[in-house]
């Protein structure tokens, strides 16, 4: 299972990637290999304020419907519209092109997990 | 397996299946009555046998428990004795109309109220009611019940938290966000019983009710199920019993002596009234003496000369949550199917139903182990997370599944089970085909390791092979479109 290095995550298998004030969120490799085929991702709309841990959008696939939480409070800023037509996209680069949304982030962010930490949850 | 062409493709200009009479009354222009009319619809033209060949052979293709086991896990597709079909056919039932007045009916408002007292005997509840035409339709039927009742006690904008385990139907939250109230999860311990801890924590004066399905999702007993109404009643909350699993209790045990406030069934399931199809079905609901004020009316009860009669005067009541009685009919075929059974055989159909899945678990425990290591009820839910280092997965087992003459366990379900694979004999299955199926699945989880890829190619011998399910979700393709 691909867990890469430089990024930090969540026990509910979301990744975020900060840099500067800017947090990049989506879901893991794990968590894309569990649901199987992404057929639908609902995402928030830009100027969202979110808390930690605070439901932001889900995603369907042919097993289930799952909500998605935010890592860290902040203000959405971007949200992934490639994945409309294409949410494949979560299932084959979870970590690149299946990216969720951008988040400008308002204090620290508390509670993430190391690349290990996670890979210890699994 | 050839194809079987389109209806329309069959078409021939001008061929006609039936030749009706002259029209006796006057022609009247229909573009006057409904206006533009589309042009270009195109009717298929067929004679009447090619048409009968048509249907019928569409029909072969169709798999159901008349074809074979069909043992979906969570939902009960028991066969349906044909004598069901016998009774609900008498034209005493099928001639009434919906609207004939009530002093006509009395031999339907009969069947009704000799269904509800059977249910209420096999429940544990004061009152039935059989109006909700779902399973979750009698959900929603009893958290509108309870809303109610919590409004009654002025205590409607204070208890605002519906508690829901994460094994749970999905159609329990979304019967509770429904009636407005939000929902909260509440985590099941390791041995698959609820979290009491967790559960303490969350109950308080906001706690509406707690949704339990009991037996579980998981196949298990709820066995502190006692104490856990004992615990939601003390909160001041109220507790429902999804009774999806209900063919694991019918004449054992019952939910109104565990401490439930009110339940649904699915008659349509545990009372072998048909299923498939999508219905008609009936989602009937008990409850306790405290929520009848607010059944949804007209209730169908006895006077005190024990004649089934229709009662207008409840005030309280949340109103019809159907039109009329709900399906008629299935009061019909379940009653049937009681009256068939009689008293003493009602508990072989929990006895058998648990039986069968135990031997299936047994049997498969060394290919696929269970979730759980616990006695299981009617269904078992196991888990092929093993498969995964060869690439396979449950669906794959599933799909070549087919391939052997099955249907498919439901695979996925419960979701806090990884790679789950739910599957649900029912008490009707003859032991030589509980044993067919299990060697099948020995046959095919053995191949899971020495040739996974044969496994990724299943079904093979069905009329369509592996379909692209996502492709399926986004890209439909629905319609006939003419050549």
């Amino acid at each position: 299972m691909n867990v890469p290095g430089d990024l930090k995550y969540t026990k509910s298998h979301e990744w975020v990637r900060i840099e500067g004030d800017t947090a990049t969120i989506g879901i893991t490799d794990h968590a894309q290999s569990e649901l199987g085929d992404i057929v639908f991702v609902d995402l928030p709309n830009e100027g969202r304020q979110l808390g930690a841990e605070e439901v932001f959008g889900s995603v369907e696939s042919v097993k289930a419907v799952s909500d998605i939480y935010s890592p860290v409070s902040g203000e959405v800023v971007e949200a992934n519209g490639t994945l409309g037509a294409q949410s494949e996209l979560v299932n084959s680069d979870p970590y690149g092109q299946g990216w969720l949304i951008k988040v400008k982030l308002n204090g620290e962010s508390e509670g993430l997990l190391s690349a290990s930490e996670y890979e210890a949850t699994l | 397996m050839k194809p079987i062409p389109l209806i329309f493709e069959k078409s021939r200009p001008g061929r006609i299946g039936c030749n009706l009479p002259k029209a006796d009354t006057p022609e009247v222009d229909v573009q006057a009555i409904l206006g533009e009319t589309r042009d270009g619809v195109a009717w298929p033209e067929i004679g009447e046998l090619d048409m009968l060949r048509h249907f019928t052979n569409l029909s072969h293709r169709n798999y159901g428990i008349e074809i074979g086991f069909y043992p979906l896990g969570s939902c009960t597709m028991k066969y349906n004795p044909k004598i069901n079909e016998r009774t609900a056919g008498l034209t005493g039932f099928t001639h009434t109309h919906p609207m004939q007045p009530e002093e006509t009916i009395g031999g339907f408002l009969e069947v009704y109220a000799s269904c509800m007292d059977i249910l209420k005997e096999i429940t544990g509840f004061d009152d039935i009611t059989m109006q909700p035409v779902a399973g979750a339709h009698g959900e929603l039927a009893c958290l509108m019940l309870i809303k109610a009742y919590h409004e009654s006690r002025g205590e409607g904008a204070q208890r605002r938290v519906v508690l829901v385990p994460d094994s749970a139907h999905g159609t329990n939250p979304a019967s509770a966000a429904r009636c407005g109230y939000v929902v909260k999860t509440i985590p099941t311990a390791e041995d698959g019983n609820t979290d009491l801890e967790a559960l303490a924590k969350e109950l308080g004066p906001d706690t509406a009710a707690f949704m339990v399905t009991n037996p579980s999702t998981l196949a298990l007993f709820e066995t502190n199920i006692t104490k856990v109404c004992q615990m939601v009643h003390e909160a001041g909350g109220q507790v429902f019993c999804d009774g999806a699993n209900m063919n694991a209790m019918v004449g054992t045990t019952r939910p109104g002596d565990h401490g439930f406030d009110c339940m649904h069934l699915n008659l349509h399931k545990t009372f072998s009234t048909p299923h498939g199809g999508g219905g008609p079905g009936c989602g009937a609901i008990g409850l306790k003496s405290h929520l009848a004020p607010y059944m949804p009316g007209p209730v169908i009860t006895r006077n005190d000369a024990g004649q089934a009669v229709l009662d207008h005067d409840r005030p309280h009541s949340i109103g019809r949550v159907s039109g009329f009685f709900g399906q008629s009919l299935m009061a019909v075929r379940a009653l049937t199917y009681f009256l068939a059974y009689g008293r003493e055989g009602m508990s072989s159909i929990s006895r058998y139903s648990v039986l069968n899945a135990n031997y299936v678990k047994a049997r498969l425990k060394d290919v696929l182990p269970a979730a759980h290591d616990r006695p299981c009820m009617h269904e078992c839910v196991l888990t092929a997370k093993q498969y995964k280092e060869y690439g396979v997965r449950a669906l794959d087992l599933s799909k070549a599944l087919i391939d052997y003459g099955f249907h498919p366990p439901t695979n996925y379900f419960p979701l806090i089970v990884p790679e789950a694979f739910m599957i649900e004999p029912t008490e009707t299955e003859a032991k030589e085909t509980l044993d067919a199926f299990c060697d099948a699945l020995i046959e095919i989880c053995e191949k899971a390791k020495t040739d996974p890829d044969a496994l990724h190619a299943a079904p093979t011998k069905a009329i369509v092979g592996r379909l692209d399910e996502a492709a399926a979700v986004k890209n439909l393709d629905v319609r006939y479109q003419p050549a």
